[in-house]
């Protein structure tokens, strides 16, 4: 069974399958990409008219419709548009007057360590409470924990941030309630800037993420070969950790891929709260001032990277599971 | 059918039941809250702005010295009527949708729901902010931008559930029958996935009214002299220092709203009792 071949037809069906579920995603983003451009792009009517104002005279318009590109057909104008996203030069801001590029990549940091320290802090908390819920499956501690999950699930973002505010900031006085995150800070003040923009958004991704685990364990917890371990006198958390968790470790971690993706939505809360110099401000920024360049590439950063979450947890899911393998 | 009604409270979990008492208190509350209301929404009533609870003004004061209680209670009104509609109008659009793409089959099929899996590809919050940049934020934009946003959710899950039924034999014989197509849709598959349908436009819902508070919250929803409870916390976001009741109230009514109306979609769920 361990044999050097099946190692390899293994493999060699396992590629293709993936290569597909990548290029579905390319597709996928390239649709995508084609609705964002016509929403934005199209629909709204004439940024140039917008630009100049009711005063402007025809002939301004339309020098500077010509100008911005905007008298080119629509196919032309989103392959252009297209062209310029994938080469990373998405044009100027039309708000801040600078190059899109330089704006995102002096954000772009910022939102990944803070996207980056909440997914650590929810994946190891998601784990104890979806395997202990799931453990006591029926008991007292899943039953709480299952309305503790499902409250916080349907709980808005800001209020989970204010209250935050309120009690760590305002009454403690233990944290600053605005997150001013610059280069030269000290550690000890970067941390705590983070703090609780951390602890709003690990609340909000937590729960789905727990919820989804549980439900992982808990049908590996169902199979024979548990009852047969018990059966056979193995302690229960070795049954757990040794029997159950390496099986149960595709679906997990396909769980926490899904739930990642939460965070993209509660980062647009988060750091507008915080006035946390990320990505996600930014796009409400961009939305508040009609920003187009600007919007349309934060808008396809948040897009590609959710395909790519989701297209991580499938692969994931195909790796993990024998079936979908054969 | 008022029995099944009773059975199925008789039968529900404590959860469930704090969950149905929050959904209606507050539905009762969207309705008939404005005329409870003791002060004109708009009127500054209050020397002291953030005041807190006394027995004039039960929930204090805002920003402006405003009566909390009034503006919540009309907030509510725009939250509640405003999602309720956009979830109606999101579960009709996308269950149309799947009712046509299940019973067509082939090319109708294969479009529409290439189409909602576009869609379905853009994170519903990322979505609805490129919508309002595009479109403005009037109120009935908004309901019409949050149901936009929830059709491809509910289409997908419609359309497995139709995909079900018309494969089954009742509908086989329907279609021998000579059926036409709206009939087989509106008679035979749509009655047999009404109640899933209504377990997620519950769910739906309880998106809509997240999404909306959040905007508003993010000063892109509903624009003044209009306020929704995400409004309201929104503009008494200054007291947070005080941590004024002005912008306490109007959160944990989002909370009760969505926590109790998730909390009971979950005990209704068939297989949840127990």
């Amino acid at each position: 069974m361990a044999g050097a071949a099946s190692h390899r037809s293994t493999l060699g069906n396992i590629a293709p399958l993936i290569a597909r579920r990548a290029l579905s995603s390319l597709l996928t983003l390239f649709l995508v990409s084609v609705v964002i451009f016509t929403v934005s792009g199209l629909l709204p009517g004439d940024a140039a008219q917008e630009a100049l104002g009711q005063s402007a005279t025809r002939e301004q318009v339309i020098a500077l419709r010509h100008e911005m590109g905007l008298d080119r057909p629509a196919p032309v104008r989103y392959m252009d548009w297209l062209g310029s996203i994938a080469r990373g030069d998405p044009g100027m801001s039309y708000v801040a007057n600078m190059p899109v590029s330089r704006i995102i990549s002096d954000r772009l940091p910022n939102t990944l360590t803070l996207a980056g320290i909440t997914a650590v802090v929810s994946v190891i908390l998601a784990l104890a409470i979806g395997v202990g819920s799931a453990v006591n499956r029926g008991g007292k501690l899943d039953s709480m924990l299952n309305v503790v999950t499902l409250s916080l699930v349907a709980m808005p973002e800001f209020l989970i941030a204010t209250l935050g505010v309120m009690i760590f900031s305002v009454k403690l006085l233990w944290l600053p309630s605005i997150a001013l995150v610059t280069p030269d800070a000290s550690w000890s003040e970067t941390l705590r800037s983070y703090a609780l923009p951390v602890f709003s958004l690990t609340c909000v991704v937590v729960a789905q993420m727990a919820r989804m685990t549980r439900a992982a364990v808990a049908d590996q917890l169902d199979r024979p070969y548990v009852e047969m371990a018990r059966l056979k006198g193995v302690p229960f958390s070795r049954i757990v950790l040794f029997h159950v968790m390496p099986n149960a470790v595709g679906p997990v971690v396909n769980a926490m891929a899904l739930s990642l993706s939460y965070l993209m939505g509660g980062a647009i809360i988060v750091e507008t709260i915080f006035n946390f110099p990320g990505l996600a401000s930014l796009m409400v920024n961009a939305v508040t001032s009609r920003d187009m360049p600007l919007l349309q590439s934060c808008a396809m950063i948040f897009c590609a990277t959710y395909l790519a979450l989701m297209l991580v947890a499938d692969v994931i899911a195909i790796l993990a599971n024998p079936r979908l393998r054969a | 059918m008022s029995g099944k009604i009773a059975q199925t409270l008789r039968t529900l979990p404590i959860s469930g039941r704090i969950g149905l008492g929050l959904v209606l208190f507050w539905l009762a509350v969207a309705l008939a809250g404005p005329s409870l209301a003791p002060y004109p929404v708009g009127a500054f009533v209050d020397r002291d702005v953030f005041s807190g609870a006394s027995a004039r003004f039960w929930l204090g004061s805002d920003y402006l010295g405003r009566d909390v209680l009034s503006r919540l209670l009309w907030g509510s009104r725009y939250t509640v009527l405003l999602a309720l509609g956009a979830a109606l109008l999101a579960v009709a659009t996308g269950t149309s949708l799947a009712l046509v793409a299940a019973v067509r089959g082939g090319w109708t099929d294969e479009i529409i729901s290439r189409t909602m899996d576009t869609l379905i590809s853009i994170p519903s919050k990322i979505f609805a902010l490129v919508l309002v940049a595009a479109f403005g934020s009037s109120l009935s934009l908004l309901l019409l931008i949050a149901a936009f946003t929830y059709v491809p959710g509910n289409f997908r899950i419609a359309r497995a559930l139709a995909m079900n039924l018309v494969a089954l034999d009742f509908v086989q014989v329907a279609r021998a029958r000579g059926e036409r197509a709206f009939h087989i849709a509106l008679r035979e598959v749509l009655p047999n996935m009404i109640h899933p349908l209504l377990a997620d436009m519950g769910l739906r819902f309880v998106f809509v009214v997240l999404l909306l508070s959040g905007l508003s919250f993010l000063g892109l929803g509903v624009q003044p002299p209009h306020a929704d409870l995400g409004s309201l916390v929104r503009e008494n976001i200054s007291g947070i220092t005080e941590g004024a009741l002005a912008i306490i109230a109007p959160a944990l009514a989002i909370a009760t709203l969505t926590v109790g109306a998730n909390l009971l979609i979950d005990a209704l769920k068939p297989g949840a009792k127990g």
